[in-house]
C-alpha cells in the first residue's frame, strides 16, 4: 500500500460520492463545445478530448452548479419518457464516472 | 484502412528548443535548433488559425521551454479566441512574477509542470539546475493561484523509480488534478543516455504497484496517468495514437512532423509551414504519408490482428533498434528482433545493479550538440 507517512490521504480531499443532493458543475477547465469539422459535441479536458452520447450530453448541459442530481434525474425522465428509478440509476453512475475522472465537481 | 485522411485533433507545438534545463532523456532531437530558426508571431498565429480551420480542437505548447517566448500570451489569445483547448508545457523556471496571471487571463486552460526529481538533490542532477525543485514549487503554487487546473509530469527513469510515492505526496501537496508518471521513451537524448537512464526489472515492478495502489485509493481525487516504460513491455505502445492518424507535432522552424522524434528517421523529409499551407502538408507531406494507416506495414504486423490497435508501434524505436522504421516495433514479442530488445535489456540490468548516482554518466542536454 501507499505509505503516506507524514501526510496520510485523509489530509486531502476524499473521493466525492455523487448523491440525489449533489449539484454537479462542469468546472471552467473542462469545456462542452460544438465542433464544426465533425458536426459534433466534444468535450475538452485536461490533455483528453471526449465525444458524449446523446444521453450524455443531455446530462452534462444540466450541470450548471444549481441544478440537483435529482432534478436531472426528472428532467430527463420526462425527455426520454422513462421510468426514473431506471433513468436514476444511469445518471448517479454517469456522474459518479466522470466526479471520479475529476471532469465533474460536485457541490 | 488508410484511404481516408481524417481531421487532426491534437497538435504539439515545439515553440521553441531553448531551455534553462538539460535533462538527459529530453524529447527533443540531439540537433537542437537555435533562437534564429524559430518561426516569428505572425507565423506561428496563421499556423494555428489554419489548424483551428483543419479541426484541431487541443494545443499543447511546448518547447524547449515555451514561456521563453516573449509572444506566449499573443498565442493562448489566439487558440482561446478560436475555441482552441491551451495546454501549457513548462519547466517552471524563470518565469517572471505575474506571467502565469497573465497567461490565464489570455485564457490558457490548462499547466503540465514536469518534475524531474521528488527530492531536491535529485532534480538537480537529472535537471543540472540549482534548486530547480523550489522553483518549479513556486510555479505551482502561481498556477494555482490564477486558477488553473494542474498536471505534474514526472518522467521516470533509474535515478527517481524510487520516488514515485513522493511524487504521489508533492502533487496532492501542490493541488495537482493530475499526476503523470512517464517512463522515458527511449529515442533522442534518451537513447544516447539509455545505459545511465534504464531502471532495474525489480524497481519497474515496485512502480507498477505503488502506482496502483494510490490510483484505487486517490479515486476522485488525483488521477494518475502511468506511461509504461517500453522495453519491459508485451506489445508496443500505439506511438501518437497511429502515425499521422489524428495529431501532429510542429518543430520551432515550422517543420510539420507525425511525432515530435520523427526526425530521427534519416530517409523521411519533412514540409515546413510557410511554404505549403497546413491542409496540404496534412494531406501531402511525404513524412506524414510514408507510415499513415497499415498499408506499409511488414509482417508480423501486416497479418496481426493488432495492427489497428498498436499501429506497428513506433517507428523512431523500430529506425532504433531495428534499423528500419518499417519494420515491427522490436519492443513488441512477436517481433523477429525482440530478442535484440531483451539481450538490451539484460545487459542494461547490469549497468542498473552497479548503480552509481554520478552525473559525469550522462550526456547532458544542450543546444550544439551532445558531448560528455
Amino acid at each position: 500500500m501507499l505509505a503516506l507517512q507524514q501526510k496520510p490521504v485523509a489530509a486531502y480531499q476524499q473521493r466525492p460520492v455523487v448523491t440525489r443532493r449533489s449539484r454537479p458543475v462542469l468546472p471552467k477547465h473542462v469545456r462542452l463545445r460544438f465542433d464544426p469539422v465533425r458536426q459534433a459535441w466534444a468535450v475538452l479536458a485536461p490533455e483528453r478530448v471526449l465525444w458524449p452520447n446523446e444521453i450524455g450530453l443531455d446530462i452534462l448541459r444540466r450541470c450548471d452548479g444549481r441544478t440537483s442530481v435529482r432534478a436531472i434525474i426528472a428532467a430527463l425522465a420526462i425527455e426520454y419518457d422513462g421510468e426514473e428509478e431506471e433513468i436514476a440509476g444511469d445518471v448517479l453512475a454517469f456522474l459518479q464516472e466522470w466526479t471520479d475522472d475529476l471532469l465533474v465537481r460536485l457541490s | 484502412m488508410s484511404d481516408r485522411i481524417l481531421p487532426p485533433i491534437a497538435m504539439l507545438a515545439e515553440l521553441t528548443h531553448r531551455c534553462p534545463l538539460q535533462c538527459p532523456y529530453c524529447s527533443n532531437p540531439l540537433e537542437l535548433m537555435k533562437a534564429n530558426r524559430e518561426m516569428d508571431t505572425a507565423a506561428w498565429l496563421d499556423l494555428f488559425g489554419q489548424a483551428a480551420d483543419l479541426g484541431v480542437l487541443q494545443v499543447h505548447l511546448s518547447g524547449g521551454e515555451p514561456t521563453l517566448r516573449r509572444d506566449l500570451e499573443q498565442i493562448v489569445a489566439k487558440l482561446a479566441s478560436r475555441g482552441m483547448y491551451s495546454n501549457l508545457i513548462t519547466a517552471g523556471i524563470g518565469i517572471a512574477e505575474g506571467r502565469i496571471a497573465a497567461l490565464a487571463e489570455a485564457g490558457l486552460d490548462h499547466v503540465q509542470l514536469s518534475m524531474q526529481g521528488a527530492r531536491s538533490e535529485t532534480a538537480e542532477l537529472i535537471s543540472n539546475y540549482k534548486g530547480a525543485l523550489d522553483r518549479k514549487m513556486e510555479t505551482a503554487r502561481q498556477v494555482r493561484a490564477a486558477g488553473l487546473p494542474l498536471t505534474v509530469n514526472a518522467p521516470i527513469h533509474r535515478h527517481n523509480i524510487g520516488e514515485v510515492e513522493e511524487f504521489i505526496e508533492l502533487a496532492l501537496a501542490l493541488g495537482a488534478e493530475r499526476l503523470e508518471i512517464a517512463n522515458v521513451q527511449y529515442s533522442g537524448w534518451a537513447l544516447l543516455n539509455r545505459s545511465a537512464l534504464m531502471p532495474s526489472r525489480a524497481a519497474i515492478e515496485r512502480e507498477i504497484e505503488t502506482v496502483e495502489a494510490a490510483r484505487e485509493s486517490l479515486r476522485g481525487v488525483l488521477n494518475i496517468d502511468f506511461v509504461p516504460p517500453d522495453y519491459f513491455a508485451t506489445y508496443p505502445k500505439p506511438c501518437m495514437g497511429g502515425w499521422a492518424r489524428d495529431a501532429f507535432a510542429v518543430a520551432p522552424d515550422g517543420s510539420v512532423l507525425p511525432c515530435h522524434a520523427a526526425q530521427t528517421i534519416p530517409s523521411l523529409s519533412f514540409d515546413r509551414f510557410g511554404e505549403h499551407s497546413l491542409a496540404d502538408i496534412w494531406a501531402d507531406s511525404s513524412a506524414l504519408n510514408a507510415f499513415r494507416g497499415t498499408d506499409w506495414m511488414q509482417e508480423p504486423c501486416r497479418g496481426c490482428e493488432r495492427r489497428e490497435i498498436d499501429w506497428g508501434g513506433c517507428r523512431c524505436q523500430a529506425m532504433a533498434i531495428a534499423g528500419d522504421p518499417a519494420a515491427t516495433d522490436p519492443v513488441c514479442v512477436r517481433s523477429p528482433l525482440h530478442e535484440r530488445v531483451v539481450a538490451t535489456l539484460e545487459e542494461l540490468q547490469f549497468a542498473a545493479a552497479r548503480e552509481t548516482a554520478d552525473s559525469a554518466s550522462f550526456s547532458y542536454r544542450r543546444i550544439g550538440g551532445a558531448r560528455n
